[in-house]
């Protein structure tokens, strides 16, 4: 995990958790409302619960961060949302109000149409998320076009050569960069793009999958609080998809911990990293490296669950060190139990009494 | 190509002839002129082995025809060898080795590929031109007429979202590419030649008709053309689409291709602009390779037709030994694929921008 994305590189851990947004404009409206929601991906060994239940809601305005190891089922969650499953996944049940629509229940049509212009979706864009023989601004353009309705008379070239410099502008590029192709651009310019497409329509909702791997750190901080100064001038909330804790902390209101494809942990950022309930999350955050003391990097040990074979019981319980036999046998039902305002945990830990 | 003029604009006039051999050799460093330079350099060594193989092989031309001629009219082995040696210098195959290259070259430079020994005293020139026509009327229209038709079909077959009929389509095309394009050939003239009689067994055009330019002809050269072009297009449709089929899938897995479905863009936008467009990189390059050789690649199915192109000549030329005109045909082929790659060469950088020229 990267340390140095923290707002002062000489800040401690646990200083830096507790920068939290003084002039964030939060909203009561509620963005998102993700009830239940579930994919599935249907295999010949069984069926992969790769996101099981998950609920969760976004006020407009707010930034939330998803966090949790590799194959937990963030991106799937994040897919899921956009209904950009593949098959053999597919959404088996839940609900995801956008702006008071249901998503899971628009046409193919609708669904495109939301895409972009309510919902937006920020790639990896140091990867190769850009189309390789197109310039950038046909790129950005195409977006935009696809979503004129019938009615609108489609603006002039001279138009869209405006709204791409301006949409490049406020990423912080060069508005030469238009003409460019994608490998003519470093991997921030290119993340830097990802971002300009991403707001081109001013969603209400941006989806960032890992905005910053593959981008060095100082790049990382750059990039990050770009995207953060974006949200804030579309007053957009923000779903952050990544496993930098660090950076999370730094960036995020409110955080959501998975694990095998389940929330363990959901709660505002500062409540959660001073007090967090769930053992997963214990571990995760003593996993970070501290610039205080020299110390030995701690991992958790073990490996995230087979998603097509869950244990029985409580899913972290092969790895929690000190599990409980009621926790083991799954006596108690998982689910998530409010244990402060806002601050959501599941009723295995709770109950366990230990924390 | 931008920095090449700035390069060229920014040497000041005024500096003479220094500047001048500057800008020449800028202008040969020009990715255009290199590739162009090796074009002429790969011809130039192609015809120096075509020059050099006949000639390792020890068999005498002349005298081989002459020998035949002889058969053919009765025995008259008496004068053979002055008549050879005749004929011989006629052909200025007595001349020294060098002198003898010497002379192709030159030859070759003005595009003239001397006289037929088997078809005397047609030139070789004309042999090859004509036969090209024909080839090239019919081969290269049906090749392009594979490409396109099999591309789509690829793509096609490589979309999600294609209409479910369409698979059943995949595994005839599987199964005829699979046969090779004489056999095909053969069972078509047996089908619909031999059996039903609706269209002619061979030749470019009836031998009755003489080549004009009337509604008569047309219609005859093309009733001769169906069957080869079929058999052709049929055989090698497979081939295009199973080979854009797989590049689509693989695009499919692209990140950018996830992108573009996020991006809320329409599915024919997806499909062309971004699907279709990547995916065809490579199938290009395929018929620019392919387009080099048609010259020769059909030579089976020409014999089989008795069509009257280049593979039929080249077939008589070998039997009797005729080596002008294998030569000739030869340097044809070698000038078909250097230019088929050269042109691939420049056009490639426009389709793909991620190939970008070198201006050292």
């Amino acid at each position: 995990m990267v340390k140095s994305t923290i707002e002062e590189t000489r800040v401690s851990n646990e200083q830096a958790i507790k920068t939290y947004r003084p002039d964030a404009r939060i909203s009561d409206i509620d963005a998102l409302i993700v009830k239940d929601f579930s994919v599935y991906y249907e295999t010949e060994a069984g069926t992969v619960k790769a996101c099981d239940n998950v609920s969760l809601t976004l006020k407009q305005g707010e930034r939330f961060a998803l966090v949790g190891e590799s194959g937990s089922g963030k991106t799937t969650l994040a897919m899921g949302l956009m209904r950009l499953t593949r098959p053999p996944g597919h959404i088996a049940k839940g609900s995801v109000k956008l702006n008071g629509r249901d998503v899971t229940k628009l046409s193919d049509d609708e669904m495109r149409k939301t895409r972009l212009s309510e919902l937006a979706l920020v790639p990896q864009g140091a990867m190769n998320s850009l189309n390789p023989v197109m310039r950038i601004e046909q790129q950005i353009m195409d977006g935009i076009i696809d979503h004129l309705d019938e009615r609108d008379s489609r603006p002039s070239a001279q138009e869209l050569d405006e709204i791409v410099k301006d949409l490049l502008n406020r990423v912080g590029l060069r508005p030469q960069v238009a003409r460019l192709y994608p490998h003519e651009l470093s991997g921030g310019m290119k993340q830097r793009v990802a971002m300009a497409i991403g707001i081109s329509l001013k969603p209400n909702l941006i989806i960032a999958d890992e905005p910053t791997s593959a981008l060095d750190v100082v790049v990382q901080r750059q990039i990050m609080q770009t995207l953060g100064r974006l949200q804030e001038g579309l007053d957009a909330s923000i779903m952050l998809v990544g496993h930098d804790m660090g950076l999370v902390a730094q960036f995020a209101d409110t955080i959501g911990v998975m694990y095998a494809g389940r929330m363990v942990e959901v709660g505002p950022v500062y409540e959660v990293f001073s007090n967090p309930k769930h053992t997963y999350t214990q571990l995760l955050i003593q996993s970070l490296p501290s610039l205080k003391e020299k110390k030995e990097l701690v991992g958790i040990p073990g490996l995230p669950p087979k998603l097509i074979d869950l244990p029985p019981g409580c899913v972290f319980s092969p790895r929690c060190p000190k599990p409980t036999e009621e926790c083991k046998k799954g006596k108690i039902e998982m689910g998530l139990i409010e244990v402060s305002p806002g601050h959501l945990v599941d009723k295995c830990c709770v109950n366990c009494g230990q924390n | 190509m931008t920095e090449q003029t700035e390069a060229i604009n920014s040497v000041p006039k005024t500096k003479g002839s220094r500047s001048v051999v500057k800008i020449l050799l800028s202008i040969l460093n020009h990715f255009v002129i290199r590739r162009f330079l090796f074009f002429i350099f790969v011809v130039w060594l192609a015809s120096t082995v075509i020059f050099i193989i006949p000639r390792l092989s020890g068999q005498d031309p002349v005298k081989e025809k002459l020998l035949l001629e002889a058969q053919r009219g009765g025995a008259m082995q008496t004068g053979l060898d002055e008549m050879a040696k005749t004929y011989q210098k006629r052909f200025g195959l007595d001349q020294p080795l060098w002198v003898q290259y010497r002379n192709f070259i030159g030859d070759l430079v003005k595009l003239n590929l001397g006289v037929s020994i088997a078809f005397f005293p047609r030139t070789v020139n004309d042999i090859v031109f004509e036969s090209l026509m024909w080839t090239l009327g019919l081969m290269g229209t049906v090749t392009i007429l594979a490409f396109i038709l099999g591309t789509l079909a690829g793509a096609f077959l490589g979309w999600p979202r294609r209409p479910g009929w369409l698979q059943y389509v995949f595994m005839p095309l599987l199964t005829l590419s699979a046969i090779p394009q004489y056999l095909l050939g053969m069972i078509l003239i047996f089908i619909f030649a031999f059996k039903l009689g609706w269209l002619p067994l061979f030749g470019g055009y009836s031998p009755a008709s003489l080549p004009s330019l009337t509604f008569e002809f047309v219609v005859d050269v093309l009733r001769h053309a169906i069957l080869p072009a079929f058999a052709i297009v049929f055989s090698s449709i497979g081939f295009w689409a199973i080979g854009m089929r797989g590049m689509m899938i693989n695009t499919q897995g692209e990140d950018y291709m996830i992108q573009a479905d996020a991006k809320g863009l329409k599915g024919a936008r997806i499909f062309v602009r971004y699907a279709v467009r990547n995916a065809l990189l490579p199938q290009v390059t395929g018929l620019a390779l392919v387009l080099g050789t048609i010259i020769t690649g059909q030579v089976l199915v020409e014999r089989v037709f008795s069509y009257p192109g280049v593979g039929d000549i080249l077939f008589q030329a070998i039997r009797l030994s005729d080596f002008f005109v294998i030569r000739g045909i030869v340097i044809v082929i070698v000038l078909g694929i250097a230019l088929a790659t050269f042109l691939l060469d420049v056009l490639y950088p426009l389709l793909d921008p991620r190939i970008r020229v070198r201006n050292s």
